[in-house]
């Protein structure tokens, strides 16, 4: 126990624990968005287009991939390999930010759902919103990585900055894979 | 000995890096980073808002002293009473236990610092600036008046019509990032930063409450953020969430609050739990009785703490099969506890009792605790809450463990840790002045509201009409709450004298066994100069000449050769296993040190911090006032956070 600590990073921990809220917080949201299922508004699988959604958590997931291959890039010394990972992790993150400003676009302005006019507008856009902003602060992050990454920031003995942020990232896309099973699958 | 073959390394004196210049007069407050002058910014701060919590509490006694009186009226009496709750909670009891923690937990530790000193001062700005705005609420039209649990739709845009609600709202998010902040600091610092030997199994109990309570704050006020937000939406956006009209349900607002609420309890008095159980021991002159008992009793204390909150909602409607349930486990609570009780109560036993006023709280805490659990057992049970619920016998029952309890066991932290703070003892004849009147009081107001809620004198209202029963009884319970009041005139005045002409304190001045009583009162800039190896559970007692070692006047703090002579006790069985594992452990820890070595440049004062919460509390005051504070608010905020990440890569 006392060995494993000692070897534990500051930050590290620190990350982990924050996950830990931010997973408690999510929680409270989904919850929420269950307690709410199918009181007003239409039914989830009438007013969102599934495969479209389908496709753009096939994106999250991918960068998950693309970010171990970042951080694998790293601890091989390829700075190279870990600026171009880096950044297609950012580009598929700004996909998946982009494909859901279509999906709320088109909910509404065809479907007719807002945050005020049903509980499924409230609870939907509140649920996935907040995640979608989780997402625009993973970029964020990881966009100051990259650019440190430029400066040749990292090193194969240093790169924990880059393991945090991945780790979150990972934590975002599994709050997603939760999300996309619990309001576009059952 | 096992010292010399398990690290010679550490014992080459680790000199620590002269400290930045600090800033002159009061900017060097603004602009600190040191724990010591946070914790005691904290503390004051917490202890100020105590005093206004009170004040306020003073308001509903005079108005609830005579039947149909119209001294407050119910307008103002809802305000106070949301802000009395809101202040002792928030803005009190949560913030002096952080703030004793903040001074004494990383000296406890032997460390220099918390883990993230700018984060920390972030913390505490957060905790000023959002407490500050919702009291600004007094000035600016009226107080939040929903209760500090604004149970929806009270606080609904029709019913709570002024901008009050908004206020709480946005000083609690203020606030609880505030906290979350806080406590992930904590958990790194416990988790890191102990001292080589200083293995889990030996730290000081408030260390282990405090890292059980911090677990707790991440995991509680998640709940209460997406509440508050889902309440924000309702009143900004206009969304239904709490809106029964629109097929909301007000009572997912109740399971999110008390999903954080009753975490919260804990919050608020695992702390003091474990001050008392540090300084039982040390004028008990025996160590803790079970100490791994105490520690597992605390964990279990949390676990469970989560898995209670709907017996705040037992007479909302959840039914038999839930009430039962949240019944069965609430009274599982109460084994930890009594289970604690006992330790402490062994603790004492057969020790040689020192009564100084930082053991007459702790031994206060005691008592009233318990009393304040006995009713919380009988609450637990379903048909006796339909009766008591929503009356005073559960006012009296939770001030009997948040008062009796926590606010006991923070003023036995203050009376023991305040000649290690400032460097003077707290007079003992007006500290114990202090205490009994405190305690008197206390019981005088308290106990006989058990008698008014079970004659069925509803609570959160502003009055009630003469010949039900209530009057006796409410009358001796104002006279009560003033004697109450006037006992913290002496804690005041004790303070005034004390600075003035108090007894200078040595670095140990009640004898402690943990390492804060190891280094000088108050301590140096990064509290110690070697940071020492620590052997045992109690480092200050078993090992010899540690105040020289840690001031780097030589000494080698190994082991009294007299172990376990005069104090010895609790300590035959284990120890010697401990030691054992200490080698290696110790190691480990020590190559941590050493490679952690550079952090001991630790950081400068900066204004970042303040600027950025200033920049949040900012963004949220617009959102109240005029849109245009949150322009200036973000632009505050985001100075502060880049100037904040700009500085953590200088390091």
């Amino acid at each position: 126990m006392e060995e494993a600590v000692a070897r534990l990073d500051n930050r590290k921990l620190g990350v982990w624990a924050f996950i830990g809220s931010e997973s408690l917080f999510f929680a409270a949201l989904i919850g929420m968005y269950m307690v709410y299922r199918g009181r007003t508004g239409p039914p989830a699988h009438e007013a969102l287009d599934i495969n479209f959604t389908a496709a753009l958590a096939f994106i999250l997931l991918m960068s998950s991939l693309t970010m171990v291959l970042a951080l694998k890039a790293i601890r091989e010394g390829n700075q190279g390999g870990l600026r171009f990972w880096l950044g297609a992790t950012i580009f598929l993150g700004l996909c998946f930010l982009g494909g859901q400003v279509y999906e709320f676009y088109e909910l509404v302005h065809h479907e007719h759902v807002t945050i005020t006019n049903s509980l499924f507008g409230a609870s939907f856009f509140t649920l996935t919103g907040f995640h979608g902003t989780h997402v625009g602060v993973g970029v964020i992050w990881l966009g100051a990585v990259l650019f440190r990454a430029y400066k040749g920031g990292f090193t194969p003995q240093n790169y924990i900055a880059v393991e945090i942020a991945g780790l979150y990232w990972h934590f975002v896309d599994l709050v997603w894979v939760v999300i996309f099973t619990l309001i576009y699958l059952i | 000995m096992v010292t010399t073959a398990a690290a010679p390394p550490v014992q080459a004196p680790e000199q620590v890096e002269a400290a930045p210049a600090a800033m002159p007069g009061w900017m060097s407050w603004l602009t600190t980073v040191d724990h010591k002058r946070i914790g005691i910014l904290y503390t004051v701060t917490g202890v100020l808002f105590f005093f206004v919590g009170g004040i306020e509490a003073l308001f509903m006694r005079t108005q609830l002293a005579l039947p149909a009186n119209t001294v407050l009226g119910g307008d103002w009496f809802n305000q106070i009473l949301t802000m009395h709750g809101t202040t002792m909670v928030f803005m009190a009891v949560m913030p002096i236990n952080v703030g004793l923690g903040n001074y004494i937990i990383p000296i406890m530790l032997g460390a220099h610092d918390m883990a993230y000193p700018r984060l920390n001062a972030m913390s505490y700005w957060l905790f000023l600036f959002g407490s500050l705005l919702m009291m600004g609420s007094f000035l600016s039209g009226g107080a939040p008046d929903a209760g500090w649990f604004g149970y929806a739709p009270l606080t609904a845009s029709q019913y709570a019509t002024t901008s009050g609600v908004d206020f709480w709202v946005l000083g609690l998010l203020i606030l609880g990032v505030g906290s979350m902040a806080g406590a992930f600091n904590f958990i790194v610092t416990i988790v890191k930063l102990r001292a080589p030997g200083l293995t889990f199994n030996r730290m000081p109990m408030f260390v282990w409450m405090t890292l059980i309570t911090s677990f707790l704050v991440i995991f509680a006020f998640p709940s209460i953020t997406a509440a508050l937000i889902l309440l924000m939406f309702d009143r900004y956006i206009g969304t239904s969430f709490y809106m029964v009209e629109q097929g909301g349900d007000p009572l997912l607002w109740q399971h999110l609050f008390w999903f954080f609420g009753h975490p919260e309890v804990y919050i608020m008095i695992l702390p003091p739990m474990g001050i008392i159980s540090d300084i039982l021991p040390t004028f008990s002159r025996k160590p803790l009785f079970g100490y791994p008992v105490v520690v597992y009793s605390g964990v279990a204390i949390g676990f469970l703490g989560f898995s209670v909150w709907a017996h705040h909602m037992f007479a909302v409607g959840m039914g038999p099969i839930a009430n039962a349930a949240f019944a069965t486990t609430s009274m599982f609570i109460a084994v930890p506890t009594g289970v604690k009780i006992f330790n402490w109560i062994a603790t004492m036993w057969g020790g040689a009792l020192r009564l100084t006023s930082a053991m007459l709280f702790a031994i206060g805490f005691v008592a009233m605790f318990i009393i304040g659990g006995i009713s919380g057992i009988a609450l637990a049970a379903p048909p006796l809450d339909f009766q008591a619920t929503d009356t005073y016998f559960v006012v009296a029952h939770f001030h009997y463990v948040l008062f009796g309890g926590s606010i006991f066991g923070i003023f036995a932290g203050v009376y023991y840790w305040y000649p290690k703070m400032f460097g003077r003892i707290l007079s003992e004849r007006l500290g114990k002045w202090h205490f009994w009147i405190m305690m008197l009081g206390f019981n005088i107001t308290f106990f006989p509201q058990h008698y008014l809620g079970l004659a069925g004198m509803p609570r959160r209202v502003y009055t009630y009409p003469t010949g039900m029963g209530f009057d006796d009884w409410n009358m001796v319970s104002t006279v009560g709450a003033y004697l109450l009041g006037s006992s913290f005139l002496l804690f005041i005045w004790n303070v005034i004298v004390t600075s003035r002409r108090g007894q200078r304190a040595s670095a140990d001045p009640w004898q402690g066994y943990s390492l804060e009583w190891a280094t000088s009162s108050p301590p140096t800039d990064h509290n110690f100069v070697v940071v020492p190896t620590v052997h045992s559970r109690h480092p200050m007692w078993d090992q010899r000449n540690l105040v020289a070692v840690v001031a780097g006047r030589g000494g080698d703090g190994s082991l009294m050769e007299a172990n376990g002579d005069g104090h010895g006790n609790g300590r035959g069985n284990g120890e010697s296993a401990a030691h054992g594992a200490m080698t290696e452990a110790g190691t480990h820890a020590v190559e941590e040190h050493h490679g952690g070595a550079h952090e001991l440049n630790l950081p400068g004062p900066t204004a970042f911090p303040i600027i950025l919460a200033l920049g949040v509390t900012l963004m949220g005051a617009g959102l109240i006032y005029h849109i245009l504070l949150s322009i200036v608010g973000l632009a505050f905020f985001l100075v502060g956070l880049i100037g904040f990440i700009w500085r953590t890569t200088q390091d």
